[in-house]
């Protein structure tokens, strides 16, 4: 989508191109282009309708009129601007007063709360707190069994309740806490399927039974038009400090983050980007920015791939990329951290627009397997010295690593394009060369 | 005539909303750019998209601006297609599939499935409780089938749910029950993974019956955005989706986003949850949507 509207911006300005400057009047052409972006993102109508306006006038400053590439600009100032409704940094949240503190989940039912509740209590947790869940969803069955389960699992202590009570059971839950020397209390609670005034009467009575310190809304991130009345009401009528993002981890766009924004003016804190309890983020909002215009969230990506690849191992390997010596061993070592960071199809998933058709069709995932099955059958001397590898010696790998000779040549072949390459790029500043290509069946 | 009310009912809010956009609509002054904007606006917001926001005023656009109303109507009724039956096995028990992303609300709607089309009309139901991974899945959908009146299969934590899904079938068959559902795990479309895993359950299901699974119901909550067709998309992948079921569609969702689905693959809704009871889940009705999404305005203020 983002090489969508960039190439939309391109053909806006191309056509001008050779007529000299650009007029008001492409501007808005341009304007029209990203508020169709925004859209198809799902911001709100109304927040896309005011995206633009304000936007307008910085497109008609110099630096887009006289620019040179005006699509590039006009990007670049969306990114901007998006980022600054955003929030412009990472916020944390905020815990004043004396222990216990109190944050309550409050969210529409399927949002995520139950599972963001034990994501929060791991990652308080491993900073140092020592916190207590407190089961107050009394209207979904099984609520307070699946919140009991992820707590045993994340090693937190979770309160069942008493009472029919929800409040009841919230504020007993913080008695049990001060008695424990508990420092965090983070209260579950139901959902409705809509806002609905029996759900509001509710959390505002447990509200006024723990006066929270943090009153945090769950949101679907594939949510569309209707994250903007949610999280009005919510806010409205509970009051909110900050939002948490959940299923981050989809290929949305999640343009219902800017609605929500502009909805209530809180930050969002949290993205929780996976099924497992540590797979929770504290919010970027310029990664944001870039994932709502369907750029991906390649610094994600890129952070992913750093844990994986230990830096140690990437210099050594550059080094010897460098001086064009890279060996069967390096590939290995490749294939290895690419088995490492998780399936190949599920990293590019996390780039939402380009996601599918790459998904679908050009990566071969059992390709990784079957290479570096290949690889592990060969002696560490075959590895470092592949001129070794004579035909009875090929045969021997095909038939330990299950695979026949045609695959164990293919491989080879790869390599010696790696090798290439590396050697082409002697000289030149040293970038780790891409892994080849990973052959289609 | 209770069930129209339920859809009006349910959509009221929607209706309220579209109504106070389209007010004039019948004329007053309106020009036709301004009702071709609002209908634009309506189905935005209803999360139709700019795809199909622009294509329906673009044929609007060429109708006398009197009939702009009624086109809206029309044009709501072509995207909304036809309504569509559940399918039943011929002989042997009935195998429902019921998959979905995360939180749209498979368990519920396996529970209120299991009560609307069991006991009530005389069927013998099992559910199945194909989702290991969720920590007390199967409790949830145990205090439904107790509920609904249905027995339940479950597995052990952590087991194949492809597995779970086959005894289910077999014992519902030995039993002689009439209709097997079968709840699976929430899943993104973008986990190959576990689309894999579903794919395994859909082969294990077709496996276990003859003719099975009879319908595999894509359950969408109802306020998604455009990913719905993403999810639609990633799902089709794996099992051949029969049918959707919109949940939470009361409230401030309108499901416009079906719409674009419906559009882009062909995929009929088939179920509709217009609030929490169990009779709240009602086959979908394309009039009654559209009554709901765009009534006759100059009709409803004689």
């Amino acid at each position: 989508m983002f090489e969508e509207l960039q190439e939309h911006l391109r053909q806006t300005f191309d056509r001008l191109r050779g007529r000299g400057k650009l007029t008001p009047d492409d501007i808005k052409k341009a304007l029209r282009e990203v508020r169709i972006a925004l859209l198809d993102a799902d911001v709100h109508f109304a927040v896309a309708r005011d995206f633009v306006a304000r936007l307008e006038p910085r497109l008609m400053g110099q630096d887009v009129l006289d620019s040179l590439t005006p699509g590039q600009t006009v990007l670049h100032h969306v990114q901007e601007e998006l980022q600054d409704l955003l929030g412009s940094e990472t916020q944390h949240m905020r815990l004043g007063g004396p222990a216990p503190h109190v944050v309550l989940l409050l969210g529409l039912q399927g949002a995520g709360k139950t599972t963001l509740a034990a994501k929060l209590a791991l990652r308080l947790k491993q900073e140092q707190h020592w916190p207590l869940l407190v089961a107050c969803d009394l209207k979904r069955p099984a609520a307070i069994e699946q919140l009991a389960v992820l707590g045993e699992r994340i090693g937190v202590p979770v309160m069942r309740p008493d009472s029919d009570d929800p409040a009841k059971v919230a504020r007993a839950g913080v008695e049990r806490a001060r008695a424990a020397g508990q420092d965090i209390v983070l209260v579950d609670t139901a959902g409705r399927q809509q806002v609905d005034p029996e759900l509001m009467d509710e959390l505002r009575a447990i509200k006024a039974a723990v006066a929270p310190q943090v009153s945090l809304l769950v949101l679907d991130a594939m949510t569309g038009q209707a994250a903007m009345e949610t999280a009005k009401t919510f806010s409205d009528e509970i009051g909110i400090d900050g939002i948490a993002l959940a299923k981050l981890d989809g290929d949305a766009r999640g343009g219902a983050a800017l609605s929500v924004r502009a909805a209530t003016g809180k930050p969002i804190l949290y993205a929780s980007v996976g099924e497992r309890p540590e797979q929770l983020e504290p919010f970027h909002p310029d990664r944001m920015a870039q994932r709502i215009l369907g750029m991906g969230d390649v610094l994600g990506l890129i952070e992913r791939v750093q844990k994986q690849v230990s830096e140690q191992k990437a210099g050594e390997m550059q080094g010897r990329l460098k001086k064009g010596e890279v060996t069967l061993d390096d590939l290995m070592e490749q294939l290895k951290s690419v088995r490492k960071m998780g399936s190949l199809r599920e990293l590019l998933g996390m780039i939402p627009g380009v996601s599918r058709k790459v998904r679908e069709s050009d990566v071969d995932e059992s390709q990784v397997g079957k290479n570096l099955a290949i690889l592990q059958s060969m002696t560490r001397q075959e590895r470092r010295d592949p001129r070794l590898l004579d035909a009875s010696r090929r045969r021997r790998i095909a038939k330990g690593s299950g695979t026949s000779v045609a695959d164990v040549n293919r491989l080879l072949r790869q390599y010696e394009e790696m090798r290439r390459m590396a050697k082409a790029m002697r000289g030149m500043r040293g970038r780790m060369p891409q892994l080849p290509p990973i052959e289609r069946r | 005539m209770a069930i129209w009310d339920k859809w009006r009912k349910g959509l009221e809010r929607t209706r309220q909303a579209l109504k106070a956009r389209l007010e004039d609509l019948g004329g007053k002054g309106a020009s036709r750019e301004e009702m071709l904007d609002a209908v634009e606006e309506a189905l935005i917001t209803a999360d139709c998209g700019v795809a199909i926001a622009r294509e329906v005023r673009a044929t609007l656009a060429r109708r006398p601006q009197d009939d702009i109303p009624a086109g809206f109507r029309e044009e709501l009724g072509r995207l909304a297609g036809a309504a569509t039956d559940l399918h039943f096995a011929a002989q042997g028990p009935t195998v429902w599939l019921l998959v979905g992303v995360n939180g749209a609300g498979k368990t519920t709607t396996a529970g209120k499935l299991a009560a609307l089309y069991g006991r009530a009309q005389g069927r013998r139901v099992v559910l199945a409780a194909a989702d290991t991974y969720r920590a007390a899945a199967t409790e949830q959908l145990a205090i439904w089938a107790e509920r609904a009146g249905a027995e339940l299969v479950a597995g052990r934590e952590r087991q194949d749910p492809a597995s779970v899904a086959f005894q289910a079938i077999e014992q519902a068959g030995a039993r002689g029950a009439d209709l097997v559902i079968v709840d699976t795990a929430g899943r993104l479309h973008n986990r190959q993974g576990l689309l894999d895993e579903l794919g395994k359950i859909g082969r294990a299901v077709a496996r276990a019956q003859e003719g099975a699974p009879h319908e595999v119901l894509l359950v969408v909550d109802g306020a998604t955005g455009q990913n719905a067709l993403a999810q639609a998309q990633g799902f089709l992948g794996a099992v051949p989706i029969t049918g959707i079921c919109v949940t939470k569609l009361d409230g401030a969702a309108k499901g416009g986003a079906l719409l674009a689905v419906r559009r882009a693959l062909d995929l009929p809704v088939k179920l509709v949850g217009l609030g929490e009871g169990i009779e709240d889940l009602v086959p979908f009705d394309p009039a009654a949507y559209v009554e709901g999404m765009a009534p006759n305005f100059r009709s409803a203020e004689q």
